[in-house]
């Protein structure tokens, strides 16, 4: 009985986003099976490639899924959410851009040159948001409301024009398909990122240490932890999402549109983290859980595209949608549901089934 | 008696104006002093293009002497309109950012003397109270396009319809003239959808479309932007487009570096909004008549792939 309840909540927080993917996908084969379409074509450069709804919503939620993995941290830390990536992404695009169209050639050194200007841009203002929050304890929302406001004013005063152009075979394969490679290749970014967090939460304390500044600031620095710091080092690590998605967000089209890049992406972001199983209070947290959850709401607008659901009512669908997995996920609910299983099995399995376990 | 009065008024200002516009013209160092009400060119690249060519139409080399204020917002902009009128500016031009609350700033202006001309975008007051309106017609817009489309004769029109922000003025007119045809019959709607101007928006349109494996041989985009996000979907999708391809791309605005792609043949339209409303404004100033109509419809072009110059991105084409 006791093994039982501890696989039980040790499952516990992946729970709500694996069955809003499951419900999602049994939702759609109902619905059509041809969804689940894979198949390989040719892009107009003749490389081969994968094609499908599926590989569209993996390949779409990217930009979501490296910033859900960083505001995953901000929130671990902070107790609280960066509402300006959207705008410090547009900020972040514009200096790639700018690099790029100030290079007299673009290639592989000076893409990798122009990533690392807007890597180091997006730092610092990752940094100016941390400073707010982490030495002057401004609530992030309030702190990072400012650069909400203004970013998207800086990201045009850095370009000038409305909609800077960048074209180039290396930015296509960014953001679309390395030649020879059927994968696109945020996809494979993604993966390199979660391989990266990985790395650093192996190799470091930084895990540990973000979920005790989260749950306790102050315990946390009575036990020698620099609560200062490690907030503001996970808006400096958000700052290097922010950079990531911003490049990959600017290589598809490439083009920067500072008024629609990763528009609207804080809230969707805050909300993967959410649907992840993640406190939005600090403290615990699972990367993984915001990387689903991620999948989860891309899957949920391809899916609303797919049946020709209006754009301008998708956003309410998917409002709909979303109450309905907070409200499963929230602790009242999930304490009830976790009773009544736990009732059930236990009723059932009470006579033969617990001599077989044995 | 208050009819007289204004008459009266109206004769005298413009006796005055024709007197002050004929003097100093004859002095040839006293310049026209212009203010401008203009929203900022981060706006978009068509308001850069716009207050670029403002200043440079109403230069100091052409005789103006120009003051300029920018702000998309409507009390800041009433208020730069009203020290304007204090600085005893000759001409009031103004791009409003809301059509209301300007009745008492266009009479004070009236009786001042100074005469107001509206580019861009109509305000809701009275036309005696403003000289002119030179203003785009985004419907005319749709219908040029639709036009186009209609004599490339295709057998038959399965048509991706990307929208721009739903209620805004260049979404209504560019929207209207292609709904038209669906309900006529003439041509298939495969999808309408608004993207509200995001490219990447766009290409999740066109993407949702070409996985569900529907055809359709036209995408009808409301602005470049959202053109050239329809157009990355298809190449990802090897579905060819442009002169010779299998699929129509359309696009409006005339940035250069869509009209660049039109050239190249990637692209077969792309429909002209104009915000060259300063040479219209400046010609109606300097030849002291009252135009024919107060709304003044700025002509505007629409390009084909086939028939596009060099020539014609570099005096069209907005941006860079």
């Amino acid at each position: 009985m006791k093994k039982r309840k501890l696989s039980f909540s040790g499952f516990g927080q992946l729970t709500i986003p694996l069955i809003a993917i499951a419900l999602l996908v049994i939702f759609n084969l109902i619905r059509d099976p041809g969804f689940f379409k894979i198949a390989i074509s040719h892009n107009s450069n003749g490389n081969a490639v994968l094609s499908g709804n599926i590989i569209t919503i993996i390949n779409g939620a990217s930009e979501l899924a490296i910033l859900a993995m960083g505001m995953t941290l901000v929130t671990a830390a902070c107790g609280g959410q960066d509402i300006s990536v959207g705008a410090a992404a547009a900020i972040a695009g514009s200096v790639f851009v700018k690099v790029l169209k100030g290079a007299s050639q673009i290639n592989i050194g000076t893409v990798i040159l122009a990533f690392l200007c807007s890597c180091v841009v997006a730092m610092l203002f990752g940094s100016f948001n941390g400073t707010l929050v982490a030495v002057f304890k401004i609530q992030p929302m309030i702190a990072t409301l400012i650069l909400f406001t203004c970013g998207r004013s800086i990201a045009y005063w850095i370009n000038g024009g409305a909609t800077p152009t960048v074209s180039s075979p290396i930015i296509t394969s960014i953001g679309g398909f390395i030649p020879g490679i059927p994968v696109p290749t945020p996809v494979i970014i993604v993966i390199v990122m979660a391989v990266l967090f990985r790395l650093l939460f192996r190799f470091s304390a930084l895990g540990l240490f973000t979920q005790s500044v989260g749950i306790n600031g102050s315990a946390a620095r009575l036990n020698g932890i620099n609560a200062t710091f490690i907030k503001l080092l996970s808006f400096i690590i958000l700052g290097i999402c922010v950079s990531v998605s911003a490049c990959i967000g600017v290589s598809r089209l490439g083009l920067i549109n500072h008024e629609t890049l990763l528009i609207d992406i804080e809230m969707d972001t805050i909300l993967a983290v959410a649907i992840g199983g993640n406190s939005l209070g600090g403290g615990k947290f699972k990367l993984s859980g915001s990387i689903i959850g991620a999948y989860v709401i891309q899957m949920l607008t391809i899916t609303l595209y797919a049946m020709k659901v209006s754009s301008t009512d998708v956003k309410a669908y998917k409002a709909i949608v979303i109450v309905l997995l907070v409200v499963i996920g929230s602790p009242v609910i999930k304490e009830r549901f976790g009773k009544m299983i736990r009732h059930l099995t236990s009723s059932r399995k009470e006579g033969p089934a617990k001599g077989a376990q044995e | 008696m208050r009819k007289f009065k204004a008459l009266f008024l109206v004769a005298v200002l413009i006796i005055c104006c024709m007197a002050t516009a004929c003097s100093k013209k004859d002095k040839g160092d006293g310049k026209i002093k212009i203010g401008v009400v203009n929203n900022p060119p981060s706006e978009s690249g068509y308001r850069e293009a716009n207050v670029k060519d403002m200043e440079k139409v109403f230069s100091k080399d052409n005789g103006y002497d120009l003051r300029t204020f920018y702000s998309q917002k409507n009390d800041e902009q009433l208020q730069a309109a009203n020290s304007f009128i204090t600085d005893g500016v000759d001409y009031l031009l103004i791009s409003a950012a809301e059509t209301t609350g300007w009745d008492e700033v266009l009479k004070k202006a009236k009786e001042a003397g100074i005469k107001v001309y509206l580019f861009d975008r109509m305000i809701n007051v009275d036309a005696s109270l403003y000289e002119a309106a030179v203003v785009s017609d985004m419907a005319k817009e749709g219908d040029t396009a639709v036009n186009w489309l209609l004599a490339q004769n295709l057998p038959e029109y399965k048509v991706i319809h990307i929208q721009g922000a739903m209620g805004s003025d260049a979404q209504i007119g560019r929207t209207g003239a292609l709904d038209a045809q669906f309900a006529s019959g003439k041509m298939k709607k495969v999808i309408q959808q608004t993207a509200s101007w995001d490219e990447a928006e766009a290409k999740k349109i066109v993407e949702s479309v070409i996985n569900s494996g529907e055809d359709f041989n036209v995408i009808y985009a409301e602005n470049d932007g959202m053109a050239k996000g329809a157009v990355a979907a298809l190449d990802e999708a090897g579905i060819t487009h442009g002169v010779d391809g299998k699929v129509i791309v359309m696009g409006f605005d005339c940035n250069k570096w869509a009209l660049r792609e039109l050239l190249a043949g990637k692209w077969n339209y792309d429909g002209q909004c104009s915000p060259f409303q300063a040479k219209i404004i400046s010609d109606l100033i300097t030849s002291g008549k009252a135009p024919a109509t107060k709304k003044i419809i700025n002509e505007e072009k629409g390009f084909d792939a086939k028939t596009l110059t060099q020539n014609d991105i570099d005096t069209y084409g907005l941006g860079e």
